[in-house]
C-alpha cells in the first residue's frame, strides 16, 4: 500500500458531481436539494482529523479513514456476486426477506421481499423516494442531523442508495426484515455511503437485522447512516451485526427517536473491520417509553472498535438500560463513550449504563467513558464500568473440575458475553450469534470443545 | 411536599459569614501582566537569579498559550474571559519594618484572622495545630515553627523557602506540575507571589497538623500561591488548607498550584475546605478557583490522600491527582462538592498508575441546588508496565431542586490487563421514602434533609482530621440552611 498523506475532502467533492449527474439525477427535487446542502456543510467541516480538543474523536484517529481513497461503488459490482456468497454472508433463516447491497448499491437480483406480509414496505431508498415520498420525505435527514457531523453530511450529500423500511400501522411482523451490505472490489479499495429509514408505525412490531460483510480483502469504507422512528405503542427490536474484513474502515451513525408507550431494543454486535465507529442516539419524543441498548465487541489483532452512546431523555417517565460487553485479544483497542442526558422537567427517568472489558492480552487497550449529563432532580440514573482479566479462581474451580485451560477460557468467555447474547429476542438468530461467538473463540483459543 | 420545595428553595439563600473586608494598608503591584510585573514580585520577594529566571520561562509559556487561544474550554463551566491586564498581581500589607514574631503582625490582620476562627494567637498552645497564614500574596505568620524545627521539619512560607533552602525548592518546585502543564500552572509559575514550604524528614512523622490559611483581601487583586510539599523516606504529614474572601461583585482569579512528593514509604494526607466567596443569589461576584493540584508517588510504598470540600468560588477548577510511580503506592481521592446558587463546580481527579501493585480509591459525591451545574471529572489511566493495579471509584451525585444540574464524566483507560477496575455512579434527589420514613419518626423536613445528606457525605468526611470534619459538617449545615429544613 502505497503511503497515504493527503484527506480526501476535495475527491469527495469531485466524486458529488459526477455522483449528480449519473443516476442519481433522476432523484426528486427535495432529495437533490437535500444533497447539495448536506454537500456545502461537509466542505465547511471536513474531517474531524484534529487530535487537539476533539472531544469527539479523543481515542479515535480519523485520520486513516479520511484518507482511504475515493472509488464510489459501481452499479454493476452486484454482477460479480453469486446468490451462494450471500447466502453464506447472511445471518437468520433464507425464508426471512432480505434486501442486499453491494458496494453500498442496491441489489434487485440478489434480494429476496416475496415472503413480507402486505402492509409492509421494503424497498430501495431510491426506489421508494420516487414511488412513496410521503412516507419517506417527512422522516428522512429529520433525526440524521448533519450540521455538526462530517460523516452524516457526506452520507447525505451522497444520498440515493439505501434501504427504506415501512411498517403499517398495528401490523405485527414475526421475522425480522434483513438488510445485508456487503463490500467486494479485487483488492481495491471501495467507498459505500448507504442510508438506511426504518418507520415503525403506531402500535406496531418488527424486527430489522442490519449486516454488513465483505466478501473480499481490501480497504472498504462503509460510512452507514440509520434512521429509525418508532410510532406510537410500537415495538422494535434492532440488530446490527457486522462482521467486516480485518482491513474494512466502518463508520455508522444510527438516530432513533422513540414516541409515546413505545419499547425500543437494539443488539449492536462488532466482529470485524480495522477500525469501527458507531454513532448511536437515541431520543425519547414523548413519555413512557423504553429502550434496552446493548451490544458487544469481540476484537483481536489491532483492530479498534469505538462506540459511542448517547441517549437523550427529553421526556419524563422514560426508562433506558445500556449494556455493552467487550472482548479484546492481541494489541486492539476498544472506546466505549456513553452519554446520558436528562433534560430539564423530565422527572421519574429511570436510566443505567454498563460498560465491561473483558482482555484476554496484555496489550490490548480499554478506554471507557460513562458519563451523565442531568438537569433534573427527580431521577434514578446509575452506571457502571469495569475492566479486568480473567478471573484466575474462576478459571482454576474449572481446571480443578477437569476441564483443560482452552476449554475452561472459552467457556468464561461465552459466560461473560451470555448476558447481551441472552437478550436477542429473536431464537434463530440468538442461536446464530452464539456460534459466530464460539467459532471466534475457536480461532483465538484453539478448540474449546 | 410544600414544605419541602420551601426546603430546598431556601438552601441557595444561604449567606456568607466571611465576607467582610480587613482595611489594613496594602502594598500593591499596579494591575497588568508583563515582564515588570514578574520583575516586580521577584525583587519584592529579594528571589535569586535561577527563580526570576524560571518565571520567566513560565509567562513566555503562559504567552504562547494565550496568543495562540489555547485557553483551557473543556471543562463544564461558563463564566466571560478573564482579562488577565486587570489584575493585581501583587498585594501586600504594608509592611513597616521586618517582622521579629507574631506579635508585630498588624493587629488588624490578627483580628480578621480571630473571626475567620483561625487561631493564630492565644489559642495555638490549645489547638496545637501549626498555621501559616497568607493573607492576599503573602504569607504573614507561621506558628509553631521551633517545635517543628525540633523534629528536623520545615514549615515556612514560599518566599523564605526560596531564601532559607533553595536547593530543596530548586530541586522540586515545577517537578509534578511543570509550567507547561496547563494554562493556569503556566500563569502561576509567572506570577505566584507566596505560598507554604514543608519538608519533612526521612523517618518523621509530624507531631501535628499542619495548616495553611489563605485569605484573598484586596480589591482587584488576583491570588497566586504555590504549595510545596515534601514527604521525605518513612515520613507522615496530615496538611490542611482553608481558604475565604470578602463579597464583592467583581469576580476575582485564584490560580494556585499545589505539588506533593512523597518518597518511598511516606505519606501525605491533604485536606482542604475551600470556602470562597461564591458570588450573590444572582450569580454576582465570587471567585474564580481555578487551581492545580497534583502529587507524586515517587518512592515504593507511599501514599498520598487528597480530601476535599469545596462549598465556596463561583467557579471551582480543580482535579488534586496522584501519579502512582513507586510500586505498591497508593492514592486516594475523597471529596464533596456542595454548588448552590449559580454556582458551577467542575471537579475530580486523576490517577496515574505507573508502578507495579498500585491502588487507587476514589470517592466523589456532589450536591447541586438552585442553578448550581455540578461536574464530576475523572480519569483512571492503567499504564502498560502497571501490573496488578487497582481502582475503585463511586461518584454520586444528589440533586437539590429541579433547576440544577448533576454531571459525571469520568475517563477510564486501561492498557494493561492484570487490571481491576470498578467504577459506580448514581444520581437521584434525595429519597421520599426517606424523608417519609424519617418524618413518621418526627424528625422534620429540614432534619431529615440534614441527616441524609450528611449521610450522603459521611465517607468523606470521616477521612477529614477531627476538627476539620466538625468544621465541615458544619459548613454543609450552614451551606444548606434555608435549602433543606
Amino acid at each position: 500500500m502505497t503511503q497515504r498523506t493527503a484527506t480526501q475532502e476535495e475527491a469527495y467533492l469531485a466524486a458529488s458531481e459526477s455522483f449528480e449527474s449519473n443516476g442519481a439525477s433522476h432523484d426528486p427535487a427535495w432529495a437533490r436539494e437535500l444533497r447539495k446542502d448536506a454537500l456545502d456543510r461537509f466542505r465547511e467541516l471536513g474531517f474531524p482529523t484534529a487530535r487537539r480538543g476533539n472531544e469527539e474523536w479523543k481515542y479515535t484517529d480519523v485520520m486513516p479513514i479520511a484518507r482511504v481513497p475515493v472509488r464510489l461503488g459501481a452499479a454493476d459490482a452486484a454482477a460479480t456476486v453469486d446468490a451462494e456468497s450471500v447466502a453464506q454472508a447472511s445471518l437468520g433463516a433464507a425464508q426471512w426477506p432480505q434486501l442486499v447491497f453491494v458496494n453500498g448499491r442496491y441489489s434487485e437480483a440478489l434480494s429476496s421481499v416475496d415472503a413480507l406480509p402486505e402492509g409492509v414496505t421494503t424497498v430501495s431508498l431510491a426506489e421508494a423516494m420516487r414511488s412513496t415520498p410521503d412516507l419517506v420525505q417527512p422522516h428522512l435527514a429529520r433525526f440524521a442531523g448533519y450540521a455538526d457531523n462530517a460523516f452524516t453530511a457526506l452520507n447525505t450529500a451522497f444520498l440515493h442508495d439505501g434501504a427504506f423500511v415501512h411498517v403499517a400501522r398495528g401490523l405485527r411482523v414475526d421475522d425480522p426484515i434483513r438488510l445485508l451490505f456487503l463490500s467486494t472490489g479485487d483488492g481495491e479499495e471501495t467507498v459505500a455511503q448507504p442510508r438506511v429509514l426504518i418507520v415503525a408505525g403506531e402500535e406496531s412490531s418488527a424486527s430489522v437485522l442490519e449486516a454488513y460483510a465483505g466478501l473480499s480483502e481490501g480497504d472498504h469504507l462503509t460510512n452507514a447512516v440509520t434512521e429509525i422512528v418508532v410510532g406510537a405503542a410500537a415495538r422494535l427490536d434492532y440488530y446490527k451485526v457486522q462482521r467486516q474484513p480485518e482491513q474494512a474502515y466502518h463508520v455508522t451513525n444510527t438516530h432513533v427517536a422513540v414516541e409515546r408507550d413505545s419499547r425500543f431494543s437494539s443488539v449492536n454486535i462488532d466482529m470485524g473491520g480495522r477500525l469501527t465507529r458507531n454513532n448511536l442516539n437515541l431520543v425519547t419524543l414523548d413519555q413512557d417509553c423504553s429502550c434496552y441498548l446493548t451490544g458487544f465487541y469481540m476484537v483481536t489483532g489491532r483492530q479498534h472498535v469505538d462506540n459511542q452512546v448517547i441517549i437523550d431523555h427529553a421526556k419524563p417517565y422514560t426508562t433506558s438500560r445500556e449494556l455493552y460487553k467487550g472482548i479484546l485479544d492481541g494489541r486492539s483497542r476498544s472506546v466505549f463513550h456513553g452519554s446520558i442526558i436528562v433534560r430539564e422537567g423530565a422527572v421519574k427517568v429511570n436510566a443505567n449504563q454498563v460498560d465491561k472489558n473483558l482482555l484476554l492480552s496484555d496489550q490490548a487497550e480499554a478506554d471507557t467513558k460513562p458519563a451523565f449529563w442531568i438537569y433534573c432532580d427527580d431521577v434514578k440514573c446509575g452506571h457502571g464500568a469495569a475492566c479486568g482479566h480473567m478471573d484466575p479462581t474462576a478459571l482454576f474451580y474449572l481446571r480443578s473440575r477437569g476441564l483443560d485451560e482452552r476449554t475452561a477460557r472459552g467457556l468464561l468467555t461465552r459466560a461473560f458475553l451470555s448476558e447481551v447474547i441472552e437478550g436477542i429476542a429473536n431464537e434463530t438468530l440468538r442461536g446464530q450469534i452464539d456460534g459466530l461467538v464460539a467459532d471466534t473463540l475457536r480461532e483465538w483459543l484453539g478448540d474449546v470443545g | 411536599m410544600t414544605t419541602t420545595n420551601q426546603v430546598v428553595r431556601d438552601v441557595a439563600k444561604q449567606e456568607y459569614k466571611y465576607g467582610f473586608v480587613t482595611d489594613v494598608e496594602q502594598e500593591s503591584a499596579p494591575p497588568g501582566l508583563n515582564e515588570d510585573t514578574i520583575r516586580f514580585i521577584s525583587a519584592k520577594k529579594n528571589e535569586p537569579e535561577w527563580m526570576l529566571e524560571w518565571r520567566m520561562k513560565a509567562y513566555h509559556h503562559f504567552l504562547s498559550l494565550l496568543d495562540g487561544e489555547r485557553l483551557p474550554g473543556w471543562a463544564n463551566i461558563h463564566h466571560p474571559p478573564v482579562n488577565f491586564q486587570d489584575i493585581i498581581y501583587y498585594s501586600a500589607p504594608k509592611a513597616k519594618k521586618e517582622l521579629a514574631s507574631l506579635d508585630e503582625v498588624d493587629p488588624e490582620i490578627l483580628s480578621t484572622y480571630e473571626k475567620l476562627g483561625i487561631p493564630l494567637q492565644e489559642q495555638k498552645r490549645l489547638a496545637g495545630v501549626a498555621v501559616d497564614a497568607v493573607f492576599d500574596s503573602v504569607s504573614i505568620a507561621t506558628t509553631f515553627k521551633e517545635e517543628l524545627a525540633k523534629h528536623g521539619i520545615i514549615f515556612c512560607s514560599m518566599s523564605e523557602a526560596v531564601q532559607e533552602h533553595p536547593d530543596l525548592v530548586r530541586k522540586y518546585i515545577g517537578s509534578v506540575v511543570p509550567h507547561t502543564d496547563n494554562f493556569y500552572a503556566a500563569l502561576n509559575a509567572a506570577v505566584f507571589s507566596d505560598g507554604s514550604f514543608c519538608y519533612i524528614p526521612k523517618g518523621v512523622r509530624c507531631p501535628m497538623e499542619l495548616t495553611t490559611y489563605f485569605r484573598i483581601n484586596s480589591e482587584g487583586s488576583g491570588q497566586f500561591e504555590r504549595t510545596l510539599i515534601i514527604a521525605d523516606e518513612g515520613s507522615y504529614v496530615s496538611y490542611l488548607e482553608g481558604c475565604s474572601a470578602p463579597m464583592r461583585d467583581e469576580n476575582q482569579l485564584h490560580a494556585a498550584v499545589v505539588e506533593l512528593i512523597t518518597l518511598d514509604n511516606a505519606e501525605i494526607k491533604y485536606s482542604t475546605i475551600q470556602n470562597w466567596y461564591p458570588g450573590d443569589d444572582e450569580g454576582k461576584g465570587g471567585i474564580y478557583n481555578f487551581v492545580t493540584k497534583r502529587g507524586i508517588c515517587q518512592g515504593r510504598n507511599s501514599k498520598i490522600s487528597w480530601t476535599q470540600v469545596e462549598t465556596g468560588s463561583a467557579i471551582t477548577w480543580k482535579y488534586p491527582s496522584v501519579i502512582l510511580r513507586g510500586d505498591d503506592s497508593i492514592g486516594e481521592f475523597y471529596s464533596v462538592a456542595l454548588t448552590k446558587a449559580y454556582q458551577q463546580a467542575d471537579t475530580g481527579t486523576k490517577m496515574i498508575h505507573l508502578g507495579k501493585n498500585t491502588r487507587s480509591t476514589i470517592i466523589a459525591k456532589g450536591i447541586s441546588a438552585g442553578h448550581a451545574q455540578n461536574t464530576y471529572r475523572g480519569l483512571v489511566r492503567v499504564m502498560p508496565r502497571a501490573t496488578n493495579a487497582w481502582n475503585f471509584t463511586q461518584c454520586d451525585s444528589l440533586l437539590l431542586g429541579d433547576q440544577c444540574g448533576a454531571h459525571t464524566t469520568p475517563y477510564v483507560e486501561v492498557r494493561n490487563n492484570s487490571a481491576h477496575l470498578e467504577h459506580e455512579a448514581f444520581t437521584s434527589k434525595v429519597s421520599e421514602d426517606q424523608l417519609f420514613y424519617c418524618n413518621q419518626r418526627g424528625i422534620s423536613i429540614e432534619d431529615a434533609h440534614s441527616l441524609i445528606i450528611n449521610g450522603f457525605c459521611k465517607e468523606v468526611f470521616k477521612q477529614l482530621p477531627l476538627e476539620f470534619a466538625v468544621e465541615a459538617t458544619r459548613l454543609l449545615e450552614m451551606n444548606l440552611e434555608g435549602t433543606v429544613g
